[in-house]
């Protein structure tokens, strides 16, 4: 009697198993639309940025500096009198774009050389990697901060110091992948069906090696805006009056003992792009490698 | 244990081509600067006279890789060049920020290890439960805040609000200096400790259920003498790969750290080269900087060998 239903059971609950790991649609996937809600928060805010925000982010009002959050500035006024709240709007805008923006070099770059050197292997695969242990030897920042020096301030500098220096992470990710991806049974049929190596690396093990690639995007792109935001505080990256996280934190350290707001709230915010961000990397990590979940 | 680091000499001769690929990298930094570098290092309103000076002194007048190779006959010697700013030579510079910049880091990974291994332990022996939940959230935290901001955040609780550690600086005696050393290596062991708490974490849960430690519990073993005898340096091991290429990030951090704090290290003494335009010593911080890097990876190597007995790398370095 109780038998057939055990088995049932067990044949249900097998299948809700199987559901839940392989056909949850993406949608259903707690930490993903998490990090869809934060990040997509946070970039509607910084399009909308015109549009939203309460006053112009750069100008200044002498008059009414340093003035405390009230209902006519939400989050107070910096020491000339610009509008916190506009200018963490505004922020929003040069530090999301660069942060994102940033990832496309370093990502291509580093997947085609990693991709080649783990594919051909021999004297490309040696040369590539010796260069990576090149600049694996600069620390991260240290190599930003002297890039960004030598090429000049601006824009332009930060996506090149950003790409010379983290290409190799994703060189890295993507050689290991194709190692390991290059001795499966299906690259072999398709090497044995007469298929270019071209066609190989494109159709066949770049799909598969790559969302590795795009799951360590997501925590590069906090990197990255870690990055433009301590360039903003060292002065060293986006020239003011330009709003920017950074360096908004820069001037409120001036004012920690009086206005620890100024320095606080900005910093805030990059914890809540982390977050997002973060949140979305472990849903997209869920959904593109779904056998690798612990 | 000697025999298992025979490794170390084909290490060390493994690091050759690195250190002389970094060399080569910081000597053509100084090539990438637009224009003349002898301008640019001076500024638009040199004088021709001081330009040509520089051109001599930083053998422009050459050919690049006659150029290149005075640098490294000269880097042989020790030989850094002369500071812009200072007018003296930059070794003398640099090594007198070494100190501030490794008592620093040393204080950072001490600190680091005593917030990293209790929290990992707590979460590591209930995993899934309240606690464990806790020290996710950390990690989470820690690892979404800007390094220099945690700085400024210890500064308004520990400093302003509190009165109970310095603003910056670094103090005149050893005692003094581990006071003002405090909130800079906090702020450092904070940021590095996700990760290692992460890292630390999944191995203990592995150790936990292993059969020796099974065994053990069998034999009447228990708390902390079983986490410490057993447990703890088994799953040290691959954490202290981790912590050795975290150094070189943390290196990285701590330059901006003691911009913060105004710590007189390699990171201050770069960062206001940089304001200064002050070439020679920019690429002789970042060079300094990235040798270390390679040695801590030596360094690496060798502990790892040593906590693990299992552990061979001469094939892999053979290769």
């Amino acid at each position: 009697m109780s038998a057939p239903t055990a088995v049932l059971d067990g044949f249900q609950t097998r299948r809700r198993a199987a559901r839940s790991r392989v056909l949850k649609p993406w949608y259903r996937n707690g930490s993903l639309m998490a990090g869809i809600g934060v990040i997509g928060f946070l970039v509607l805010v910084a399009i909308l940025a015109p549009v939203i925000a309460p006053y112009d982010p750069i100008k200044q009002d002498l008059q009414n500096a340093l003035a405390s959050p009230g209902a006519a500035h939400w989050l107070g006024t910096d020491k000339y009198g610009r509008d916190v709240l506009s200018r963490l709007i505004w922020g929003a805008r040069v530090d999301l774009r660069i942060g994102f923006l940033a990832v496309i070099i370093p990502f291509v770059v580093g997947s085609v050389l990693g991709g080649l050197a783990g594919y051909f292997g021999g004297w490309f695969d040696t040369i590539v990697m010796r260069i990576v242990d090149i600049f694996f030897a600069f620390p991260f920042y240290v190599m930003v901060i002297v890039l960004v020096f030598v090429l000049g301030s601006g824009e332009a500098s930060i996506y090149l110091a950003i790409a010379a220096v983290s290409w190799v992470s994703y060189a890295k990710i993507v050689r290991g992948e194709v190692l390991v991806a290059k001795k499966q049974d299906w690259v072999t049929a398709a090497k044995l069906g007469g298929m270019s190596d071209a066609r190989i690396l494109t159709r066949h093990i770049g799909p598969n090696v790559l969302s590795q690639a795009i799951i360590y995007g997501t925590s590069d792109v906090v990197m990255d805006i870690m990055a433009i935001v301590t360039l903003g505080y060292l002065g060293l990256g986006i020239a003011p009056p330009t709003p920017e996280w950074g360096s908004m934190i820069l001037d409120g350290q001036e004012f920690i003992t009086t206005h620890w707001m100024q320095a606080t709230i900005p910093g805030l915010v990059v914890v809540l792009v982390s977050l997002g961000m973060s949140w979305l990397g472990d849903g997209l990590s869920d959904l593109l490698n779904p056998e690798r979940r612990k | 244990m000697f025999q298992r680091l025979r490794f170390v000499p084909a290490r060390l001769l493994q690091a050759v081509p690195v250190i002389f690929g970094v060399t080569l990298l910081v000597f053509f930094m100084a090539h990438l600067l637009p224009g003349d570098p002898a301008v640019a290092i001076l500024g638009e309103h040199a004088t021709a006279a001081r330009v040509t000076e520089l051109r001599k002194q930083l053998g422009l007048d050459q050919p690049i890789w006659t150029q290149y190779f005075l640098f490294l006959g000269r880097l042989l010697q020790g030989d850094l060049g002369t500071s812009l700013t200072y007018q003296q030579p930059v070794s003398g510079l640099v090594l007198g920020a070494i100190p501030v910049t490794l008592s620093l880091l040393f204080f950072a990974v001490v600190l680091c290890l005593v917030i990293s291994i209790p929290l990992a332990g707590i979460a590591a022996t209930a995993p899934g439960k309240g606690r464990d939940l806790g020290v996710r959230i950390y990690t989470l935290l820690g690892q979404g805040m800007p390094q220099f901001w945690v700085g400024i955040m210890l500064i308004l609780l520990f400093a302003v609000n509190l009165r109970i550690f310095p603003v910056g600086g670094f103090g005149d005696t050893p005692l003094d200096h581990i006071y003002y050393l405090a909130l800079p290596a906090l702020t450092m062991a904070i940021a590095m400790s996700p990760t290692i708490i992460r890292s630390l974490r999944s191995s203990t849960i592995n150790v936990l259920g292993s059969e020796y430690v099974a065994t053990a519990r069998s034999k009447g073993a228990g708390g902390m003498p079983l986490f410490r005898g057993h447990v703890l340096r088994n799953a040290a091991i691959p954490t202290v790969s981790i912590l050795g290429v975290n150094l070189g990030y943390l290196v990285g951090g701590s330059l901006v750290i003691e911009k913060v704090f105004a710590l007189p290290g390699l990171g201050s003494l770069m960062i206001n080269a940089i304001f200064t335009r002050d070439f020679p010593t920019i690429q002789a911080v970042a060079l300094f900087v990235a040798l270390f890097v390679v040695i801590v990876g030596i360094l690496t190597d060798v502990v790892y060998t040593l906590l693990d007995p299992r552990v061979d790398l001469s094939s892999k370095v053979a290769a």
